[in-house]
This record gives structure tokens, C-alpha cells and sequence, in this order.
């Protein structure tokens, strides 16, 4: 029942927003749909916690401990999105960068996307959720191309083309599976593409298949996940598309792309009976820790800069389900979270500080602090937690990964470091000077809602300083689920 | 090995088609004659999965070739067909490929389907199972020609060819994913091809063309 809530309402929500979406109560409405799905995410999370794991509609549809927090955390961060975006958009509409027949392709986009995202994590259904996560990428293409401009119409191509290709590649991963599967399984109904029946049997499935099957499904599923050497429509699709996008496509899909690789990942181990398919993520996670570190130096757009830590920061969480193991899977869903919310609430102050400064270019935005303190600290503090500073969140999962590659395989540890170093300076040298320095600015004609971002980062500050045995435990119960 | 079926023979053939169309696209330079390559292979995915169909007994494959005829030489070459007619792009042609050097490396990626594909199709039981080399060998071909074409149209239509590609390595390990899944794949590649659609349009009106060498701001300098 609570599933049915949390997957009708984004749906309904897209529904109505198409046909009332140019009002100007649809941003209203807008956050209203998402509060409802984030209630319904909750009972969920409640009913879980009470139940244990369940499958729901035969089968079709799987919650455990690992997906619920992802379905929670996506319901959260995608109200608070909403909420961020009431204002925002309003200012890019009186900009005239927008009209509102785009706002309503916006918003109703905008609810299936979530609702996609929450089909994909929620399904248990191997061929389901590749379905969903290509409605995902569907329906946030014409998002990034929202401004019609130039840039943006070349990053959404780009978004579209790279973004498909990958996702093929995991069809043909996802027929190879169910190949491997059926003779297991039976073709009779979807046995063999359900997730529960294939981790059941997952010692007896053909390694050679499966082998192949997983290095389709990775790099499909990781080049949305923004892995490096297939990284390249990240940037700049969150460099090009409005600030709400940026966050949602940063905060959640890079997540539920990572869930679907960690999913099949679980199954890869089972058959292989090796570590390949941990080592290849490690590989995977390392190169683009680094790649994007390099990169970060060169980046001359604020929105540009951040999707460059994402891919870093993906690298790591990808780096970390690699390693295995409880620790580093506890580690790597702690910072699946603080780097969610984090990123989030960065791209909300980022999208406000080139709105009070008119452009996106990292040199044309100076003084934040002396125009608008809240913009200016929540970009200070924001930068702050997603570098690793002490006392928030990101430094408690990072030093877990650190510590547990230094147990376990100590020759990444230097890589790892020398990564964190390189983007700690580059990030701090683009944002010391556009928070600090003198302006001439003006302030803007809406008040910006900058309490998410707080709110975001008193969650991160909470998780640093003191995480609640009881959410501890469910981290823990989420990371031996992974193995 | 025993002596292969009248209906192993035909289906043979018909895989030995699709290659062939295959590589007659990555030869094609112009555009409204690429659109019904595309479309013949449709076709000729539709007989395979018919005759598979019969032999095999399989009721779902005829749904899932009457989806492939109503969707892939019906719906999608008439929605490119007039797009291209409402741009205006009917006789464009891509002048930027080097032909001889693309047909060796397509030959190239061939032989690495096959062996990529022999010890799976080993494991296979389908009658269909020989035949995954094709499959694969058509997705890497349909790859290689997204990366290898400048215009727009073209990127989509070695796009489409690759899903062709996919279609036949589904049929031919597996007699197909189940019908839901393939419904949902179905749909999800009508809106892709929807939104293209739109791209071409707002593609066009900013940049006056739908070359992609156009499409070059974005890049790490």
C-alpha cells in the first residue's frame, strides 16, 4: 500500500501538472506532490523497519534495508528540490529565461523523473529497472535542454546520445543475465529476471555468461553513473541545465544509477566466485577519483566545477562497494547520503550566487558574502563539507574508506589522497574568492529559499558528529546485505 | 554436428541479411536512403522472429514480431521520413567519411564479434543460437557508425539499428525477453525517437544545421 503511494503520486503528480502546470500555482502544487511522496516514503521506511524485507505485486517489486534508505533519501532531497526551485524558477522566469509553457514541461518532468527513479529503486525486476532507468534519462533530456539556448541544446544532445548508448550496452548485460538465468529458472513468467530468485541461485549461474553480462551492465549503468573514460555528458549536462536539475540529476540519479551497479555487482560476486568484479569497480572508481581531481584545476564554470566533484565523488563510493566488505559498504552508503544532500544544497547556493551575479563563469561571481551572507555561507560551509572537512558527515566516510583501503589494500591509499589533496585545492581556489572579495552586485528580486540548504547541512553536520545507534544499525544491516 | 533444418538454413540466411544491411549502412552516405536500410532491417528481423515462431512454437514471439513490424518498418521510418521532409534534409548526405577504411574496421569488429560470442552461443539451446555472433557483430557495426557520422540523423538512426542489434541478440540466446519487459523497451524507444524528434528542430534553430561538427562549445580546452 505505502509502495503504491510513494510510485502513484509522483505519477498523478505529472499527470496534473501537465495539464495545470503554466499557473502560477504550480510550484505550489509542485512541492505539495512532493511532500505527499515523501510521507508515503516514510510509512514505507516505517513498515520496514517493523517487517524486515518484503516483496510486493508478485514478486515484481522488492524493498529491503539498502534500497529503502535510497528511496527515503531520494523522497527527501527531492522535496526539498521543489522547494528550492519555487523561487529560483520564478527569478529565471522574470530573468526572461523561461516562459511558462517551458515551466510546465518543467514540472511535470520534473514528477516523472522522480517517479522513474523510484521505480528503479524499488523494482525488483532486472528488466523493470532498466525500463525505468531509461524513462529516467527520457524524461530529464529536454530538462537540460529547458533554456534552449546554445550550450544547453548541445548538452542535452550529448546527455541523450552517450546516456543511450550506455544504457543499450546494459540491455544487452540485462538479456545476457536472463539468458544465464533461464536455464536455472524457466522462462515460465519473469522468474528469471527477478532479483530475489537470481541472488537465490546465484552460485549455480554460468560464470563465463555472467562475466560478460557485468561488463555490460558496469559500463552501461556506470556511464550514468558518470565513471570515467564515459563521463562526459556530466559536466556538461549539470553545467547547462536549471539549478534544480543539476541537483536532482547530482543528488539522486548518479545514486540510482549506482544502486543498479551495486545490485549487479551482488549477483556478479555470487557467480564469478572471485574478486574480478570488485577489483573492476576499484579500477573503475580509482580513474575517476583521479581524472576528475586533474580536471577540476581547469574549470572555469561554477556549476561545471561541482559536476566535476560528483564524478569524483562517485568514483569514491564506487571505489568503496569495490572493496567489499561491511566496513567499506557502510562507508560507501554513508557517503551515497552526505555527498546527496551535500551536493544538493551546494548546486541550490551555486544556482542562486550566479542568479545575484548573472553569470555561471567562476571569474564573473565575487563577494558573495558582502551581498547576500546566506547565499555566501551556504556556499562556503557547503564547499567545506564536500571537501572532507571535520566536524560533517563527508569526513566520517571518507576516512572510513581511507582507513579500510589502508587495511586492505594499501597501494590505493596514496592515489586516493594525492585525488582528495588535488580537489581540496582547486575547489577552495575557485570558491575562496567568489565568497570573499568585493562586488558590485545587486540583490535579487525574490527573496532566495535558502533553507534547504541548511537544512541539508545540519543533516550532514548531525551524521558527522553523532549518527543514532538505531540508523547505524540499519546502515549496517544495508551493508551486509551487499556483502 | 547434426545436419542444420530447412528452418535453421532460412534463418541463417536471414542473419546473413541483416549483416549485409548492416554494412550497406555504414557504406550509405545519404540520408532518406539510410531511413530504408533501416526499415528493411526491420523487416528482416520481423521474418526472423516469425520463423523462430513457428518452429520453436512460441506464442509471445508473434506478438513480438507484429510489435517489431507495426513499430520498426511502419512507425519509426515514417516518423523519421517526415521529419526529414519537414527540414527539409531529403537529399543530405554525409561527405566526411573515409567508406574503405569504416567497411576494414567493420570487418575487423565482425571477427571480434564472433569470437566474443562463441562461448555463449555454446551454452545455448535455442535453434536461434549460432546466430548471436550476427547479433553482435550488428550492434558493434551500428556503434561504429554512430561514432563515425557528423549529422544528427544519422547518429539516431545508427541508434535505432543498434536496438535492431539488440532485438536479434535477445531472440537469438533466449527467444526474447519476456513480453512486459519488451513492451516497456518499446515504449521507452518511441519517446526516444519523440524527443529527437524535437531535438532536430531545436538543434536546427540554433545552430541553422544538424551538423553535430557544429555542436563543439562544450569542450575542456
Amino acid at each position: 500500500m505505502e509502495l503504491v503511494l510513494v510510485l502513484g503520486i509522483p505519477v498523478l503528480g505529472a499527470a496534473l501538472l501537465a495539464l495545470v502546470g503554466e499557473r502560477r500555482r504550480a510550484a505550489d502544487i509542485n512541492v505539495a506532490i512532493s511532500l505527499a511522496t515523501l510521507i508515503a516514503a516514510g510509512a514505507l521506511v516505517l513498515r520496514v523497519i517493523v517487517e524486515g524485507s518484503m516483496t510486493m505485486a508478485h514478486e515484481q517489486f522488492f524493498i529491503d534495508p539498502f534500497n529503502v534508505f535510497l528511496i527515503a533519501l531520494t523522497a527527501l532531497v527531492g522535496f526539498t528540490t521543489a522547494v528550492f526551485s519555487r523561487p529560483y524558477m520564478r527569478i529565471e522566469e522574470e530573468h526572461g529565461r523561461l516562459n511558462a509553457r517551458r515551466l510546465r514541461l518543467y514540472h511535470s518532468m520534473y514528477q516523472l523523473f522522480m517517479a522513474a527513479m523510484l521505480v528503479a529503486l524499488s523494482t525488483n525486476n532486472m528488466g523493470l529497472l532498466w525500463v525505468a532507468m531509461e524513462a529516467a534519462t527520457l524524461s530529464t533530456v529536454l530538462l537540460v535542454s529547458l533554456y534552449r539556448t546554445r550550450a544547453s541544446i548541445e548538452a542535452a544532445w550529448k546527455y541523450f546520445i552517450l546516456c543511450g548508448v550506455g544504457i543499450a550496452l546494459a540491455l544487452f548485460g540485462t538479456i545476457l543475465l536472463y539468458f544465464a538465468a533461464e536455464r536455472l529458472l524457466g522462462s515460465e513468467g519473469m522468474s528469471a529476471l527477478l532479483w530475489t530468485r537470481l541472488d537465490a541461485v546465484k552460485g549455480q549461474l554460468d560464470p563465463s555468461v555472467i562475466g560478460l553480462a557485468f561488463v555490460f551492465l558496469l559500463v552501461g549503468y556506470g556511464t550514468k553513473v558518470g565513471l570515467a573514460p564515459l563521463h562526459n555528458w556530466l559536466p556538461d549536462a549539470h553545467a547547462e541545465g536549471p539549478t534544480p536539475v543539476s541537483a536532482v540529476l547530482s543528488g539522486l540519479l548518479l545514486n540510482v544509477a549506482m544502486y543498479a551497479v551495486v545490485r549487479c555487482k551482488i549477483l556478479a560476486v555470487g557467480a564469478m566466485h572471485s574478486a574480478l568484479p570488485g577489483r573492476m569497480l576499484m579500477g573503475f572508481g580509482l580513474l575517476s577519483t583521479l581524472l576528475a581531481a586533474f580536471f577540476l584545476w581547469r574549470q572555469r564554470d561554477i556549476k561545471r566545477l561541482f559536476g566535476y566533484s560528483s564524478i569524483e565523488h562517485m568514483g569514491i563510493i564506487t571505489f568503496a562497494f569495490g572493496m567489499g566488505g561491511p566496513l567499506a559498504n557502510f562507508a560507501a552508503l554513508l557517503h551515497m547520503t552526505v555527498h546527496s544532500l551535500t551536493k544538493s544544497a551546494i548546486f541550490f547556493a551555486a544556482g542562486h550566487a550566479s542568479q545575484i551575479a548573472g553569470t555561471q563563469r567562476i571569474d564573473g561571481i565575487r563577494g558573495l558574502l558582502s551581498i547576500s551572507p546566506t547565499v555566501g555561507w551556504g556556499l562556503m560551509l557547503g564547499t567545506l563539507a564536500i571537501l572532507g572537512m571535520p566536524p560533517f558527515g563527508v569526513f566520517a566516510s571518507e576516512y572510513l574508506i581511507l582507513t579500510t583501503a589502508m587495511r586492505e589494500h594499501p597501494w590505493a591509499t596514496p592515489i586516493l589522497l594525492g585525488a582528495l589533496g588535488v580537489a581540496f585545492a582547486a575547489i577552495f581556489g575557485h570558491v575562496q574568492p567568489m565568497v570573499f572579495g568585493e562586488t558590485d552586485a545587486r540583490r535579487l528580486p525574490h527573496s532566495p529559499a535558502l533553507l534547504p540548504v541548511f537544512v541539508h547541512l545540519a543533516m550532514v553536520l548531525a551524521l558527522g558528529l553523532y549518527m543514532p545507534p538505531a540508523l547505524a544499525e540499519w546502515y549496517r544491516l544495508a551493508a551486509r546485505l551487499i556483502g | 554436428m547434426a545436419t542444420p533444418t530447412l528452418a535453421t538454413q532460412l534463418l541463417h540466411v536471414l542473419a546473413a541479411s541483416l549483416l549485409l544491411i548492416s554494412f550497406a549502412m555504414l557504406a550509405q552516405r545519404r540520408t532518406r536512403r539510410l531511413i530504408i536500410l533501416l526499415a528493411w532491417q526491420g523487416a528482416v528481423l520481423t521474418a526472423s522472429t516469425l520463423l523462430v515462431a513457428t518452429t520453436a512454437h512460441l506464442d509471445h514471439l508473434y506478438y513480438s514480431a507484429a510489435l517489431t513490424l507495426a513499430l520498426k518498418v511502419g512507425l519509426m521510418p515514417w516518423i523519421l521520413m517526415r521529419l526529414m521532409r519537414r527540414l527539409g534534409i531529403e537529399g543530405d548526405s554525409d561527405s566526411l567519411v573515409n567508406i574503405p577504411t569504416l567497411m576494414l574496421v567493420g570487418l575487423a569488429l565482425v571477427i571480434f564479434a564472433f569470437g566474443l560470442a562463441q562461448p555463449i552461443s555454446s551454452l545455448a539451446t535455442t535453434v536461434t543460437r549460432q546466430t548471436l555472433g550476427v547479433a553482435m557483430a550488428v550492434i558493434l557495426l551500428a556503434f561504429l557508425m554512430m561514432i563515425a557520422r557528423h549529422k544528427a540523423v544519422t547518429q539516431v538512426i545508427g541508434f535505432l539499428a543498434m536496438e535492431n542489434g539488440l532485438f536479434f541478440a535477445a531472440n537469438s540466446t533466449t527467444y526474447g525477453m519476456p513480453m512486459v519487459i519488451e513492451l516497456g523497451i518499446a515504449l521507452d524507444l518511441l519517446v526516444g525517437v519523440f524527443i529527437f524528434g524535437i531535438f532536430f528542430f531545436q538543434i536546427r534553430e540554433q545552430f541553422d544545421s544538424l551538423d553535430l561538427h557544429k555542436l563543439e562549445a562544450l569542450k575542456e580546452d
